[in-house]
């Protein structure tokens, strides 16, 4: 009965989300004060009836309903209960749900926060949002039901939950992915608002700016998460693979990152602003590619879910129109624009101009690479082809380094012009330290000049250092002058650094090594002495495993590592439980690989370098967004416009 | 020409550039790192070059998995259950999800001698998805 209900509540609120769609578009064109004030309720509404059948199949998980089709193939009664809620979203359907769930949340975030909007604009606003969650329930009810019953065929017992999702990474990355994947359609919605207004001054864009920085700061935590992830459970010790799915998130954070800039020059001297709206609906269209990637599975990817091609069709139709849609919208409106461009070469607008430019070439880099097996099976007529992860790592060491290095200068630089001498003056010290870091460090870390280290390391430290030189200048005006927005901007810049470090150490100075090992048998990584003591059994609640055990010795320290090989009973499948010892400046990171004959076992044997740094800079890149948000002029543009003025009073 | 004029210029002449040399390093880069895709029927039947880096696919043979007595090294044979098939060698640890009858992508070079150096084994982390690349093999056709 109750899944009924969910899938009740999910028509419900298919029809409610028709209703925000109508009367928020429509009562914005015709005026119609009583239709807008109505958003409110109805956004509630659909908010409400999507909870209501997310709370549903979590009953269904929870009680172990078998019947329900979604329940029996990715839950089991032996399934631990955090596993089981969590399994809500373990594969296509369920995220779905969530998905939906999510965009009805940031809906009903934006009636709630946008009380100083002008009535028609965050009519506007909701309606292409509900517009497009009417989109998104449509295909969870037409294509992809969570709630189908198997009746009168129901299991006995569910076949469990993909065993690589029964784990702490997976309770917390897809939340986090889909806050940033959806969140982006309220910029998209503010730009295409903006355009059918017709009004297109910077006032969208301030508006907009907080709701962009806090769904690029869920995606930045998503995407770590994600890397993180699969670091430690696939058993590979890898952390990014230039996988489809994982280009998938890759590029909207991208487009994002560059969105989120723009929208400060176009904010706060009114320029990039065509520009800046092509970005808001390239980074929404982005998000709903990656959910076209992902779902369809029409490329090889390590996480594809299950291929159906109706799926696929539904939402490549759906990308087509809202795509097509609101580029037409942006051509027939755009050319009105006026963007008076006064400034120099030598100006913040000048550098954010770069960043845009690199961060917009790196996501063009990854759509080529990431699409071109389609395009090509395409126009070959079915002649299958991949593309290397060297093509990715070529076209990303010179742009993030060029990145880098545009970086260094950008907290120097003022609005519209800064006199060169000036730079000169304020950028010696910063580029010394750095060129002598850079020679100095690897030798510190490493014992050896590999180019790739200098490089990355003299541009990280010249990130670092030229920010951490302008803070020093502003504290001795005083730190209290210093606004939430520049140590936002401070955190995020300072984690890219951090971020860089990481990849480039780990990538160049990691030691991997795969072993033949018996019981006894000892080896070296790196300093350190690794004795493979043996194997035992152990079992879990729905697992048995085999679990190694292996002595570090470094040094006098003395570590023991215990790697396992499970294998989940329901499902009868084998997994690799890697054993890490994390550290900030190295991590040791064992595997099992298979046994061989006479007790020996295959081995992986890794030592991986400030590999924490990577995901340590994601972590200060999403808390730098988040601390930009809570800027104080933000509240106060909030409490300062009262409702009910036109775009062009709040502007 | 004024300076605005000037700088003006500069700039755009550093985006057509920039925009210009980063294209050709792309799909210089990108023409390096193509890798086409073989079923057993091509590799057997000789379409599939030697000594070029690309990607092949087919079925574990059953009985086919063998290890070497020391070391990492294995080989194995992949089939499309056509008639054609194909030894695989490498070394290195395989996958979890490596078993016999199971779907696999192997990416490496085909020896003159027939045998196919593999660099990676690839299986993918769900039993019930297949490579796109296999789903014709898995059907019983070619491609």
């Amino acid at each position: 009965m109750i899944p009924e209900l969910g899938q009740l509540s999910l028509a419900l609120a298919f029809c409610l989300c028709g209703f925000v769609a109508f009367f928020g578009l429509a009562g914005a064109a015709w005026r119609r004060q009583r239709w807008l004030d109505a958003l409110g309720s109805m956004v509630t509404g659909q908010f409400v009836f999507i909870l209501l059948a997310y709370a549903a199949l979590s009953q269904a998980f929870l009680a172990d309903d078998f019947s329900v089709a979604y329940v029996a193939n990715n839950s089991n009664s032996l399934l631990p209960w955090y596993y089981k809620m969590s399994a809500v979203w373990g594969a296509h359907e369920g995220s779905f749900l969530l998905w939906t769930l999510i965009m009805a949340g940031w809906t009903l975030a934006v009636a709630l926060r946008g009380e100083h909007l002008p009535a028609a604009f965050a009519g506007r606003v909701l309606g292409v949002m509900g517009l497009l969650n009417m989109g998104f329930l449509a295909f969870l009810l037409w294509t992809s039901n969570p709630f189908e019953r198997l009746v009168p065929m129901t299991p006995g017992e569910g076949a469990d939950l993909n065993p690589l999702l029964q784990d702490f990474g997976l309770i917390v990355h897809p939340p986090m992915l889909y806050m940033g994947y959806v969140g982006f359609s309220v910029a998209f919605a503010f730009a295409i608002a903006a355009l059918l207004t017709g009004r297109l001054d910077t006032a969208w864009a301030r508006w907009s700016r907080p709701w962009s920085n806090v769904a690029w700061a869920f995606l930045t935590l998503g995407i770590a998460l994600g890397s993180w992830w699969a670091y430690y459970e696939l058993g590979w010790g890898g952390w990014w693979f230039w996988d489809p799915v994982e280009n998938a998130s890759f590029m909207p954070w991208l487009a994002g990152t560059a969105l989120v800039h723009s929208l400060a020059v176009t904010e706060k001297r009114g320029t990039f602003k065509s520009w800046t709206l092509l970005l808001a609906i390239t980074t929404f269209s982005l998000s709903l590619l990656g959910a076209f990637i992902v779902r369809s599975g029409v490329l090889t990817s390590v996480h594809a879910f299950a291929v159906d091609p109706t799926r696929g069709l539904f939402i490549l139709g759906f990308l087509v129109l809202t795509v097509g849609g609101s580029l037409a919208l942006y051509a027939a409106r755009a050319t009105v624009i006026r963007s008076p461009a006064r400034y120099t070469l030598w100006s913040r607008e000048t550098a954010l101009l770069v960043n845009n430019i690199l961060l917009v070439i790196s996501m063009a880099l990854v759509l080529l690479g990431t699409l071109y097996p389609l395009a090509y099976e395409a126009f070959t007529g079915g002649d299958k082809i991949s593309v290397g992860v060297p093509y990715f790592n070529a076209g990303f060491v010179p742009l993030m380094l060029a990145l880098a290095l545009a970086l260094g200068i950008a907290p120097v630089l003022q609005w519209k012009r800064t006199s060169p001498t000036r730079l000169w003056r304020d950028l010696r010290w910063p580029l010394a330290i750095s060129v002598a870091a850079g020679l100095v460090l690897p030798l510190l870390i490493s014992g050896a000049l590999a180019w790739q280290v200098v490089a990355a390391l003299t541009f990280g430290v010249w990130v670092l250092v030229s920010h951490l030189w302008d803070l020093l200048f502003r504290a001795r005006r005083g730190l209290g002058r210093v606004t939430l927005g520049y140590w936002g901007m401070l955190a995020a810049h300072l984690g890219f650094a951090v971020a860089l470090f990481g990849i480039s150490l780990t990538s160049v100075l990691s030691v991997e090594k795969d072993q033949r090992m018996s019981p006894g048998d000892r080896d070296t990584l790196g300093e350190m002495g690794v004795l493979f003591e043996g194997v035992g059994n152990r079992s879990g609640p729905n697992f048995v495993a085999q679990r190694g055990t292996f002595r570090i010795e470094d040094g006098n320290e003395v570590v023991f590592l215990y790697p396992e090989k499970r294998r989940y009973l329901a499902r009868e499948s084998v997994m690799t439980e890697a054993a890490i010892d994390a550290g900030l400046f190295r991590d040791i990171y064992i595997s099992l690989g298979e046994p061989l004959e006479n007790g020996a076992w295959a081995v992986r044997l890794q030592l991986k370098p400030f590999v924490r740094w990577i995901w340590l800079g994601g972590l200060l890149m999403a808390f730098g967004g988040v601390l930009a948000v809570s800027d104080a002029r933000y509240r106060r543009l909030r409490r300062s416009v009262p409702v009910g003025t036109t775009v062009a009073d709040a502007a | 020409m004024n300076p605005k004029r000037r700088n003006r210029l500069l700039i755009v002449l550093f985006l057509v550039a920039g925009s210009a040399a980063t294209l050709a390093l792309v799909l210089v880069a990108l023409n390096d790192n193509l890798n086409l895709f073989y079923p057993p029927d091509q590799v057997v039947g000789g379409e599939a070059p030697v000594n070029t880096p690309m990607r092949a696919g087919g079925m574990v043979l059953d009985g086919s998995v063998a290890r070497a007595d020391d070391g990492l090294g294995v080989t194995f044979i992949l089939t499309d259950y056509q008639g054609s098939a194909f030894t695989v060698a490498y070394s290195g640890i395989l996958p979890d999800l490596f078993r016999e009858g199971q779907g696999i992508l192997v990416q490496g070079k085909l020896g003159a001698d027939g045998v196919f150096q593999a660099r990676e084994v690839l299986a993918k982390h769900d039993e019930t998805y297949m490579p796109p690349e296999l789903v014709d093999i898995a059907r019983g056709g070619g491609p």
